[in-house]
């Protein structure tokens, strides 16, 4: 049967030999394939390509999805450090946190977490072409969010934050020249990067905002409009070229 | 602002020989040579003379000739030309001096203190022109020990290989090219190099720019380089390549990153490097998923767990003062390669202050690095490439006895394309077409004669070597790795022996 998910029980299995038995499944034809019990196993998915669907129970390790190209993981528990470390193209969607440097240099593809992020999340992610990386953070963000950012979208809904209750990452968007952030709640000046600029949402943001959220809200059972009620800030770069006057010739 | 910069350069011209031909003219990419119709005359701008001998060699009459600029200052040690102008140049814009190329300091060269050995008598030399010499050289990880199944020895001779060898990759020379990214140099440039490779059964590394989807076909010789700004990096980019590299640092210019101008990020750069054409590509100066040994571990594993094991990993670093000890923790981390980049190691743009004043030269790097490995036990565990500055098939039979697997050469390379290492890489505006991305320079790269040139240097250095060889008796480069019996240091301290392992000539 290829549509019934194919369990493979990863007690005490090596990466390596976790991730083989991952590609064996799928080169024999299964496109449904859930992974229990998982400790910690890094690299979960990274070699794995086409429209493949993978659902982890238990903890994943650092870089899940790393260079992934297509599959969609669904962790039902923590994602580690280096989660969609430049991935080109999938969907990971995270049924709890996520560690340091989520979406590190991805091009493309999605990202939802439900809960909050840890350090330089969404650090240099790009875009090009079609290729346009989508990461969405259901609570907040720890410091050097967006450092670097060359492209993409990143939104962090701050859920976890309780009313009136400011983000707490400092030097947000540092060296950001391309992408966008659009952030719920509460951020001032001192938290941003010398290179973002702060202004409010217009139609086009709201169009993209909202489909995102829209997408957030159906992984994770949330009311769409309570969350689009809240006030959001789009944080862009100033310069599209940040270091372009550092140099003498 | 008045710039107080007097020219570098003269330019001279026989006005004899001068036919107003205007190929100077449309030769110099900097400006310096201009046609006045009205007096039917060529005029030169010194001031924008770079010296990279353009004009000169396609002058048809030889009318041209440049010198130093006679303009002398008033001898002092301490101020000389280059730190006057260069405080002229920050002072009218107020930035970090750029520019192109390896450290061009008079630090010692230790090749040129290095003697090899030859046999005479007792051990008798070998003929390269009637007896087989083997240059091939295998790149990747090594057992410690090897195991077979079966009987050795007689019987019907059905002996297989019990251990599992990691992935090799030969070369048939011991040279492969240095990383040149693709927007710091033309794209014909990178043909060149990978039809040059291929030709001559040995590698070229892609730099950190991506690989053009044209030059797939030459993935068996190519080398990807996975570096922190992660361009181009995709599984397709992966899994054609031969080898994969981390780049983590480079010669000229140790512990920063990179900024190839939006300038240079044209269309096809652009799309090489997955990048929108014409804004900046910027490398952070650390990989950010790498802050320890154990994560450079963490992206070695990740790159063999993408492309199944199948392709050694390389990791490049620029030799600075503690190699020793890093090679030791990369080799535990998981890399098949080193590769290590000295002190004169080229570049496409660095800072001037961190070209010319960071790292150590190679000579000290690999002695330093080898005997370290070879004293943990690991050194069979990578292979070791050095990089920085190599000049002639002597500096390279050279490394390789002080205990180097291969080398790469860069700066050679674009040598034997045209390059005169002018030093303006930085600018982009190279007039030999090669440090450019100008759709009109780059053509002056023609990627057959380019190949030809390259294939042509390799074929008279792998004579050379084989030649050196035989003199020495020796007629398998791998018996020279790290036989540093077979150099003698002259004119060298006894620290500076220590360091590299070697016996003063004489002794």
């Amino acid at each position: 049967m290829v549509n019934a998910p194919v369990v493979i029980d990863a007690t005490g299995l090596h990466y390596s030999e976790l991730n083989r038995s991952l590609r064996e499944a799928i080169l024999a034809g299964q496109r449904h394939v859930e992974v229990r019990n998982v400790h910690g196993q890094r690299y979960i998915g990274t070699n794995l390509a086409g429209p493949v669907r993978l659902e982890i129970v238990g903890t994943p390790g650092n870089d899940l999805g790393a260079f992934m190209d297509g599959p969609t993981i669904v962790v039902h528990g923590n994602a580690q450090d280096g989660c969609a470390n430049t991935m080109n193209d999938g969907q990971i969607v995270v049924h709890g946190r996520a560690g340091d440097i989520a979406g590190l240099s991805a091009r493309g593809g999605k990202i939802f977490i439900r809960d909050s992020v840890g350090y330089r999340v969404g650090i240099h992610m790009k875009e090009y072409q079609g290729k346009r990386p989508c990461l969405v953070v259901g609570g907040t963000a720890q410091d050097f969010l967006g450092e670097y950012m060359a492209g993409g979208v990143l939104v962090v809904l701050g859920l976890e934050l309780q009313e009136g209750e400011p983000h707490r990452a400092r030097f947000i968007g540092t060296g950001m020249h391309g992408g966008v952030i659009y952030l719920r709640g509460q951020v001032e000046q001192h938290q941003l990067g010398r290179e973002v600029g702060v202004a409010d949402l217009d139609a086009d943001d709201r169009a993209t905002l909202e489909g995102l959220v829209s997408e957030f809200c159906r992984h994770f059972d949330r009311d769409e409009g309570e969350i689009l009620a809240g006030r959001f800030v789009k944080l862009f770069p100033l310069y599209l070229r940040p270091y372009g006057r550092l140099y003498a010739y | 602002m008045k710039s107080y910069l007097p020219p570098r350069f003269a330019i001279h011209r026989r006005d004899d020989r001068c036919i107003r031909c205007q190929v100077c003219v449309r030769q110099c990419s900097f400006g310096a040579q201009a046609y006045d119709a009205e007096d039917d005359v060529v005029v030169g701008y010194d001031e924008r003379c770079v010296a990279c001998h353009r004009c000169v060699v396609f002058c048809p009459t030889q009318a041209l000739t440049i010198t130093r600029s006679p303009l002398e200052y008033r001898d002092n040690f301490n101020w000389r030309p280059e730190a006057i102008e260069d405080v002229i140049k920050q002072s009218e814009t107020g930035g970090m001096l750029l520019t192109g190329m390896g450290n061009d300091k008079p630090f010692p060269i230790y090749w040129d203190r290095l003697l090899l050995n030859a046999s005479q008598v007792t051990n008798p030399s070998i003929d390269p022109l009637r007896e087989p010499m083997e240059l091939r050289t295998y790149l990747g990880r090594k057992p410690d020990r090897v195991e077979v199944r079966g009987q050795t020895g007689g019987g019907n001779g059905s002996v297989t290989l019990k251990t599992q060898i990691a992935p090799q990759v030969a070369t048939e020379v011991p040279m492969l090219f240095s990383a040149l990214s693709y927007g710091a140099v033309s794209l014909n440039v990178h043909e060149s190099l990978a039809r040059a490779a291929h030709e001559a059964g040995t590698l070229f590394n892609t730099g950190e720019g991506g690989l053009h989807p044209k030059l797939y076909r030459y993935g068996e010789n190519t080398i990807v380089q996975v570096a922190s700004g992660r361009f181009g990096v995709h599984p397709e980019y992966l899994k054609v390549a031969r080898i994969i590299e981390i780049k983590i640092g480079q010669g000229a210019k140790p512990g920063i990153g990179g900024h190839l101008p939006g300038e240079k990020v044209s269309e096809d750069v652009a799309g090489t490097r997955m990048i929108p054409t014409g804004t900046d590509a910027l490398s952070p100066a650390p990989h950010h998923d790498i802050y320890s040994i154990e994560d450079l571990s963490q992206l070695i594993y990740a790159l063999k767990e993408a492309t199944h094991y199948e392709k050694p990993v390389s990791v490049k670093i620029a030799a600075v003062h503690n190699s020793a000890a890093i090679a030791s923790g990369m080799v535990r981390a998981g890399a098949d390669i080193i590769a290590l980049d000295g002190l004169r190691g080229a570049t496409g743009a660095a800072p001037k202050v961190i070209r010319d004043n960071v790292g150590i030269p190679i000579e000290l790097a690999i002695a330093s690095v080898d005997t370290r490995l070879r004293q943990e036990g690991i050194r069979n565990q990578a292979s070791l490439i050095a990089a920085g500055g190599f000049r002639g098939s002597a500096d390279i039979i050279k490394a390789i006895a002080l205990g180097a697997d291969a080398v790469y050469i860069g700066t050679a390379a674009l040598v034997a394309l045209g390059c005169t290492v002018c030093q303006q890489c930085h600018t982009g505006r190279c007039a030999w077409g090669i440090c450019t991305t100008d759709p009109a320079l780059s053509k002056r790269v023609n990627p057959e004669i380019g190949t030809r040139r390259l294939v042509n240097l390799l074929r008279g250095w792998a004579l050379e070597i084989k030649d050196m060889l035989g003199g020495m008796g020796i007629n398998a480069l791998e018996s020279l790795r790290g036989n540093r019996d077979h150099l003698r240091g002259i004119g060298l301290t006894d620290s500076e022996l220590e360091v590299l392992g070697v016996r003063l000539a004489g002794t």
